[in-house]
């Protein structure tokens, strides 16, 4: 049965109605096949005018209608809704766009813009012909949520959403949460005390009954989709039972292995038992199973034999039997904390780093600056000890350089390196603090007085210009700048050269990414999916970012993602259950061949193949309607609902007969 | 097999031995150098404005008649010509609009088809440290070398892509097929002052004499050079810095042909030692890799 149709011509004011005769447009668009009802109105989008629409579709029977305004990104949501509140299903309501694609463009040739407006409400029309009914795809949501990586983003973010009454997994790869922060001394601009700022947060983490922690975890596989993913956990052994040990640190005495210390930045030694930071959250030992004499070699020496810290455990507390365990986690989102590491000081050669142990980078530095790291808190050079006379700081080491390493600013090298150099002037009261920069970054509530103050009171040395290279010299350090503001070669005769290092994206980031279906960037952050309006959604719906992992930030905006985050899957688990739009991809079975090539092309991961059928099946809670399967599909299988191959094709049509009119 | 060569200028007069020394090994390694028929001077200097046109006119000619005689590659020894060849070359290969510019001028059709090695290239990646290290008769064992690229053999990276630019090793891969030791000194790819030595002689004595030091407290018997301009600088300038700093001990500046030609054992009295300002005759004597 054909559908009886109806046209509403909206004026918009003088928008529309001063190049397009609505008075023409509505008597040619009554002509047409199928249209029972035509008028104008000055406003469609008013109260009135929708009124107008609902009364006539009751009054008419209508079963599909076409309003000609302005884009459907303005008013289609108010004109379904319309159509919907006097039982119209809302999906047999289409908009022809008149205003930005026709009287906008053609403001000076009112016959052309009318020709035009009815070409296109006559090709909405037949879109409408075949529209059908449809309903909105209601989608279970598991109100829990994993969060990847427990550094600050992510305990801000598990915190927020566990007082929100959620269930949340964090997921770290390291023996303890804490993440980089727990590196560093005291923050800017007011020299807080990390170590006291996060334990608060850690104990917060562990005493929460609904935050559930596994450290030395990693993602191992990701299923499902938005309200309903599978996370499948992989966790390395833990060795050391920490309900049975008293962390009395036997074990540490014992152990026979001596290694560097990656936490300290290898300025200290551990052994293959080790407490991985000073936090006090952080007590028990973890055995690392890579540096341990019992799982080396059987060849080597010592394989398998060296037991000296189970022996030396009073408590009985350690298994070095104990293998790496599987656990599935059921979530509705998930937060992608994944952090960042510092690009290697060897890819500076021209540094010395890695070369001469007075260069080090800036986490080294923190560590120095740590009353429990490996100096007790004193600035002391690694190569003998010594209290340095002269510090140079350099900034933008990797960063700002496209042609050779990182195009980006690090965005926090300007501060914390001000912070540092005033850190070392406040304990070293004779030395001085030279800082090489490109230009000073200070942008954020008292970052620039923090600085200044940092110049005027406490005189450190801020020279404009790019360190050449570092070399050692007859007792000291030489490093050859220039100052670009005088215009004159430097050479600073340095005990100690500290290394800004550009971040990039946590080691591991690409496969990880790919297990999670989050696109990347040419650097390897994570992909936001506007940076303006949704600065912390994924390219997949449900998986979310904060921190480094997403760019280079400090913590202050660290946290402030790490709550929108939060903020945002409060937001989603304030409904019972997920809306997805219908407007989506559908395969016809009787086409479709299985060749697959449509699961390789969606982004979204929304085309699976049916191993019993063979047939490329459409997840309708991941599919977008991008259409990007149905370009791809070489036998024209898949069509997206309500904008088929042949709807297109007859509007098109439409549009080529009355070409010549317009 | 033959390479075709371009030996430049100062090979022909100044830096002999970098050339005598250079084909003589050659053959010994297995290859010629077949020296390019009418060639010119290749101008010494590259443009560094975008549009000095005709200073590639003499490069850009040098490189169609290597095609038009045959070939598509060629060799050089002298870092300056190897820089201004390859990097003429590279305008020629990637810049229409200057390539017609300038092969209109010279009436001349070419577009880059030759490739332009530097020899120690060809030691490299046509007959390998490896095969050279076999071949060599006489190893210079004992000997520790300062191996010194400065900056026209590498820079810019981009358009040379000899090796890398901050820490580049291969003078360092080549020296130790030879048997020496090559020490590792802070100013390797410093400048030597280059023509400031024309009339700024004062800053080509103080470049020299940093790079110099810098090898020496490294404790290198010896630097080696690719450059003629290099070897001039840092061997001529010695005795005026000895004149500033009495504490100053010379050290010999040898090209790296006369190097390898040692190791191949070809008469040392054929190398021109007896050119070098500083002679490197006691010391390789004292090294036993002379008699």
């Amino acid at each position: 049965m054909e559908k009886k149709l109806g046209v509403f011509i909206c004026w918009c004011g003088s928008n529309i109605a001063s190049s397009v005769d609505v008075d023409k447009a509505a008597a040619e668009a009554a002509k047409l096949d199928g249209v029972v009802h035509a008028e104008n109105y000055m406003y469609m989008c008013s109260d009135p005018g929708q009124q107008l629409v609902k009364d006539t579709i009751t009054e008419k029977g209508l079963d599909g209608v076409v309003v000609a305004c302005c884009s459907p990104r303005m008013h289609e949501n108010t004109f379904r809704k319309a159509a919907g509140s006097v039982g119209l299903n809302s999906y047999l309501l289409e908009i022809a766009n008149i205003r930005e694609q026709c009287s906008w463009v053609h403001q000076n040739n009112k016959p052309l813009a009318t020709a035009k407006a009815v070409s296109i409400i006559e090709g909405t029309l037949d879109k409408v012909k075949e529209n059908l009914p449809l309903e909105t795809i209601t989608i279970d949501l598991t109100k829990r949520v994993c969060v990847v990586g427990g550094g600050i983003a992510g305990i801000m973010s598990a915190l927020d959403l566990a007082n929100a009454g959620y269930d949340v997994v964090i997921i770290e790869r390291e023996p303890a949460i804490g993440g980089h922060m727990s590196q560093i001394s005291q923050t800017f601009p007011y020299f807080h005390n990390v170590p006291e700022l996060l334990k608060k947060k850690i104990d917060e983490v562990n005493a929460h009954p609904r935050i559930k922690v596994y450290v030395n975890s990693e993602v191992d596989v990701l299923d499902g989709y938005v309200g309903n993913f599978n996370v499948t956990i992989k966790t390395r052994p833990a060795f050391v039972d920490s309900a049975k040990c008293t962390a009395c640190g036997k074990c540490l005495e014992v152990c026979p292995v001596k290694v560097d210390d990656e936490f300290n930045r290898g300025l200290s030694q551990r052994g293959a038992i080790f407490r991985y930071n000073q936090l006090e959250t952080a007590k028990i030992p973890v055995l690392e199973q890579g540096d341990c004499l019992h799982f080396a070699d059987s060849d080597s020496e010592d394989g398998g034999k060296c037991t000296a810290c189970v022996d030396a455990c009073p408590e009985d507390a350690i298994d070095l039997g104990t293998i790496r365990s599987l656990n599935e986690e059921f979530v509705g989102a998930i937060v992608m904390a994944t952090g960042y590491d510092l690009y290697s000081p060897t890819n500076m050669p021209e540094y010395g780093a890695g070369k001469i142990p007075d260069v080090i980078d800036a986490l080294a530095f923190e560590r120095l600056l740590d009353p429990k790291g490996p100096t007790k808190g004193q600035v002391l050079r690694p190569s003998d000890g010594a209290v340095p006379k002269k510090v140079v700081f350099i900034q933008c080491v990797g960063s700002r350089d496209p042609e050779r390493h990182k195009a980006y600013c690090s965005r926090a090298c300007c501060m914390y390196t001000a912070k540092q150099a005033r850190l070392y002037r406040q304990q070293v009261e004779e030395g001085t603090a030279y800082i090489s920069y490109m230009d000073i970054r200070s942008d954020s509530k008292d970052f620039e007085e923090f600085v200044q103050k940092g110049m005027e009171e406490e005189n450190l040395v801020y020279i404009r210009g790019r360190v050449a290279k570092v070399i050692e010299g007859d007792g000291c350090l030489q490093v050859f700048t220039s100052d670009t503001l005088s215009g004159r070669q430097v050479v600073i005769e340095a005990d100690l050269v500290v290394l800004a290092m550009a971040m990039e994206p946590k080691a591991g980031i690409r496969e990880l990414a790919k297990k999670m279906n989050v696109t990347i960037d040419g650097d390897a952050f994570l992909s936001e999916t506007h940076i303006k309006l949704y600065p912390v959604e994924s390219s997949t719906k449900g998986v979310y970012l904060a921190g480094c992992g997403q760019s280079p930030k400090d913590i202050t905006d660290t946290v402030s993602q790490a709550l929108a985050t939060a903020g945002k899957i409060q937001t989603m688990f304030s409904n019972e259950t997920l809306i997805a739009d219908p407007l989506i991809a559908e395969v016809k079975d009787d086409v479709c061949s299985g060749c697959g090539i449509c699961i390789e092309i969606c982004p979204y991961g929304a085309r699976l193949m049916n191993e019993f059928t063979r047939i490329s099946d459409v997840n309708q809670a991941v599919c977008q309607g991008c259409g990007a399967c149905i370009a791809a599909c070489p036998n024209k299988a898949c069509e997206l609902i309500n904008s088929t191959s042949r709807q297109f094709l007859r509007t098109i049509g439409d549009f080529a007969s009355r070409s010549e009119a317009v | 097999m033959k390479y075709p060569y371009f030996p430049g200028c100062t090979l022909y007069t100044k830096a002999k031995k970098l050339d005598d020394a250079g084909r003589e090994c050659s053959l010994k390694l297995g290859f010629e150098l077949d020296e390019l028929k009418d060639w010119t001077c290749c101008g010494a200097t590259f443009p560094l404005v975008n549009d000095q046109h005709i200073t590639m006119s003499g490069p850009t000619r040098i490189l169609a008649d290597t095609k038009d005689q045959g070939n598509d590659k060629l060799v050089t020894l002298c870092s300056v010509c190897f820089n201004v060849l390859k990097r003429t070359n590279n305008v020629m290969r990637t810049d229409e609009e200057r390539r017609t510019k300038v092969t209109d001028f010279i009436e001349r059709d070419y577009n880059g088809e030759v490739e332009v090695l530097h020899y120690l290239q060809v030691l490299r990646d046509e007959i390998g440290f490896d095969v050279l290290k076999e071949k060599v008769v006489k190893p210079l064992t004992g000997l520790k070398v300062a191996c010194y690229y400065g900056c026209l053999l590498l820079r810019p990276v981009k358009e040379i892509g000899l090796d890398v630019m901050e820490n580049p090793t291969i003078f360092e891969d080549f020296i130790s097929a030879l048997g020496a030791e090559p020490v590792e000194f802070p100013y390797k790819i410093e400048c030597c002052g280059a023509f400031q030595a024309v009339h700024s002689m004062d800053i080509a004595t103080r470049c020299s004499r940093d790079i110099l030091n810098s090898a020496k407290n490294s404790a290198a018997d010896l630097v080696i050079t690719t450059c003629p301009l290099c070897q001039f600088n840092l061997d001529d300038r010695q005795p005026e810095i000895q004149k500033s700093d009495n504490r100053f001990a010379p050290i010999p500046v040898v090209y790296f042909t006369q190097m390898l030609a040692l190791a191949l054992d070809l008469p040392a009295a054929d190398l021109g030692f007896e050119r070098n300002l500083i002679d490197p005759l006691p010391l390789l004597k004292e090294k036993g890799l002379v008699s």
